[in-house]
């Protein structure tokens, strides 16, 4: 059993919007573990910005309650707050700050002497690749250059757990790149625990253990990105043959359904479709059918998200944000 | 393996205060133009209002410069301090303050810090102010100028903090922030007296000007700066840059406290 970094118990979000009550985050129940990297999914307005924001104190809980790093954010904000690091969804440094000034101030806001400022100072600013800037304004810097700033200001006092906002949303896809491999870097080198909201599919898909997806206010899926495919939407096998009446003794024989818009065509969802794949083919061909083309395509998070809403994630993404849709 | 134990330590008022102070005072060091930059408005003013006064005064130059010189000191404290709340709703709007609220800084210390910063480049000002003036026939008892401008530094704390609470009420709205900043800045400038004398204005222009610390202000600065220490005015201005410099700071951290 490893330590728990963040237990929430009910943890519940409700604004007054013009004259109606919005249920922002609904009674969230939730545990992330010592040096785990945890992603939360969903499309825009689904509450992972608002439980963000309870988490770390910058917002009161309507009603619930939860420990972060030990301490909790009712009766020890001070105490939470000097445990977490957060990157919020804005710029964190001052537009007409100097980056190594705003590096020394962010040190003094943490209780830092003067020399650990400044030596934890040059550390970040020599690991995060802002030694070029160092002594320019923030306005002046790129917007990758900016994230970066954030993310070594949310280091500053070396906290177990870091809280990461849409950290790459509007970042080029070197950027985004740039911005992952300094993440994943400095969680190798410390295990520092990392709780971060996304939009993007591949993001969560790719780098998070486990994934968490939010939906109106409610976490309707949680477990590895792995295990959430196989179970949630499963791979889709697809076979092609030579007649409509080979495809049909196919289908008939592995279960699978006919294409609607090829009869020569079937499809069958499977799990493990990639080991299932070879010994389909293997099969038909023993009972004389042969099969002339075959795809496997592993499903993605939005097929879970869709099997899990009935809506895709991409498709309100493109409709929140269509400017954002190319770099997904 | 990792700890939660935090490198990060617990810390008082004054470090935190001092903390912030040092943050807003940074881009001041590292540009002190800037300072000169936001004087252009008083000086204008001294350069193309004064000699109008003179000649109205049937040439008394150095008459006149002792009346309004001191006036213009009053107003680089108003003008400097009354738009300082736009730095922090552009804050507001970035994200760095959301920083400054998550980290463990106590939030009155996050309102106080950022207030007393408005001391630094209003001390600066108010001493070039004076200097331009000298060569022009202005005399000034340097005591005086000490005590004036400590009068509207103090004042100047209290002003700045009001500008920053209007800036925490006017979150994503910064057309309301400038709104009642443009309402406020010249009724408050004129009816101080800074400009032209308010005798031989309609009573009701009196009245007003008698609630306006500023008038209080302009009035003791007049006196310290000609070296009149036992004057009734400075008492007044003392008191008025005293009270302006409590309200703002209490209704300024209350706002803070409430920041989100």
């Amino acid at each position: 059993m490893t330590n728990q970094m963040i237990t929430a118990q009910g943890l519940t979000k409700t604004f007054r919007s013009k004259g109606q009550t919005v249920e922002a985050v609904r009674s969230l129940d939730l545990a992330v573990g010592e040096g785990e990297l945890v992603a939360f999914l969903g499309p825009n307005g689904a509450g992972k910005s608002t439980t963000l924001r309870m988490l770390t104190t910058l917002l009161p809980a309507t009603s619930g309650g939860a420990t972060v790093a030990g301490c909790d954010i009712r009766t020890d904000a001070a105490g939470v707050r000097r445990r977490i690091g957060y990157v919020g969804q804005g710029s964190s440094g001052g537009h007409t700050q100097r980056v190594r000034d705003e590096l020394h101030a962010q040190g003094a806001f943490y209780g830092l002497g003067r020399r650990e400022t400044r030596a934890r100072a040059a550390e970040l600013i020599e690991s995060l690749e802002l030694g070029q800037v160092a002594n320019r304004t923030v306005q002046q810097l790129s917007g990758g250059q900016k994230r970066r700033l954030d993310i070594a200001l949310g280091l500053i006092h070396r906290p177990g757990l870091l809280f990461l906002d849409e950290p790459s949303t509007g970042l080029d896809p070197h950027s985004r790149a740039n911005l992952w491999q300094h993440i994943v870097e400095l969680r190798r080198e410390t295990g520092t625990t990392i709780f971060l909201t996304t939009h993007y599919l591949d993001e969560a898909d790719q780098l998070a253990e486990r994934v968490m997806v939010m939906d109106h206010g409610s976490v309707i899926a949680d477990d590895t990105a792995g295990a959430l495919k196989s179970s949630l939407a499963g791979d889709r096998v697809t076979l092609a043959f030579d007649t409509a009446a080979d495809a049909a003794a196919a289908a008939a024989r592995i279960g699978a359904e006919p294409d609607p818009a090829d009869p020569r065509v079937v499809a069958v969802t499977a799990p493990g479709g990639d080991r299932a794949l070879p010994r389909y083919i293997r099969d038909l061909s023993d009972a004389g059918i042969e099969v002339v083309a075959a795809t496997h395509r592993q499903p993605t998070l939005d097929d879970v998200f869709l099997a899990l809403t009935g809506r895709s994630l991409r498709e309100e993404a493109a409709h929140a944000e269509p400017a954002e849709l190319a770099t997904v | 393996m990792t700890t939660t134990a935090p490198t990060a330590r617990p810390t008082g008022f004054v470090h935190d205060t001092a903390a912030v102070f040092v943050r807003e005072s940074k881009p001041l060091i590292r540009d002190p133009f800037s300072v000169v930059f936001s004087l252009v408005q008083p000086l204008v003013f001294l350069g193309l209002f004064g000699p109008l006064l003179i000649g109205a005064a049937g040439g008394d130059v150095a008459g006149t410069l002792q009346w309004f010189v001191p006036g213009i000191l009053v107003m680089v404290a108003l003008f400097g301090t009354a738009s300082t709340g736009a730095n922090l709703l552009f804050e507001m709007q970035t994200g760095s303050h959301e920083r400054t609220l998550v980290a463990p800084l106590s939030r009155s210390a996050l309102l106080v810090g950022r207030a007393l910063k408005e001391v630094v480049p209003l001390v600066i000002q108010g001493t070039i102010v004076v200097l331009v003036a000298v060569p022009f026939g202005f005399s000034v008892n340097a005591a005086g100028l000490v005590a004036g401008l400590l009068v509207l530094a103090v004042f100047g704390i209290g002003f700045g903090a009001l500008s920053y609470t209007l800036a925490l009420a006017c979150r994503n709205r910064d057309w309301m922030f400038w709104m009642v900043h443009q309402t406020l800045l010249f009724p408050l400038m004129i009816l101080s007296g800074m400009l032209l004398p308010l005798d031989d204005g309609p009573g009701w222009m009196k009245a007003a000007a008698a609630v306006n610390p500023l008038s209080y202000l302009v009035g003791a600065e007049r006196a310290l700066l000609a070296g009149d220490f036992g004057a009734p005015a400075v008492v007044g201005g003392a008191i008025a840059a005293i009270v302006t410099c409590a309200v703002g700071v209490v209704v300024g951290v209350r706002a803070m406290r409430r920041a989100r």
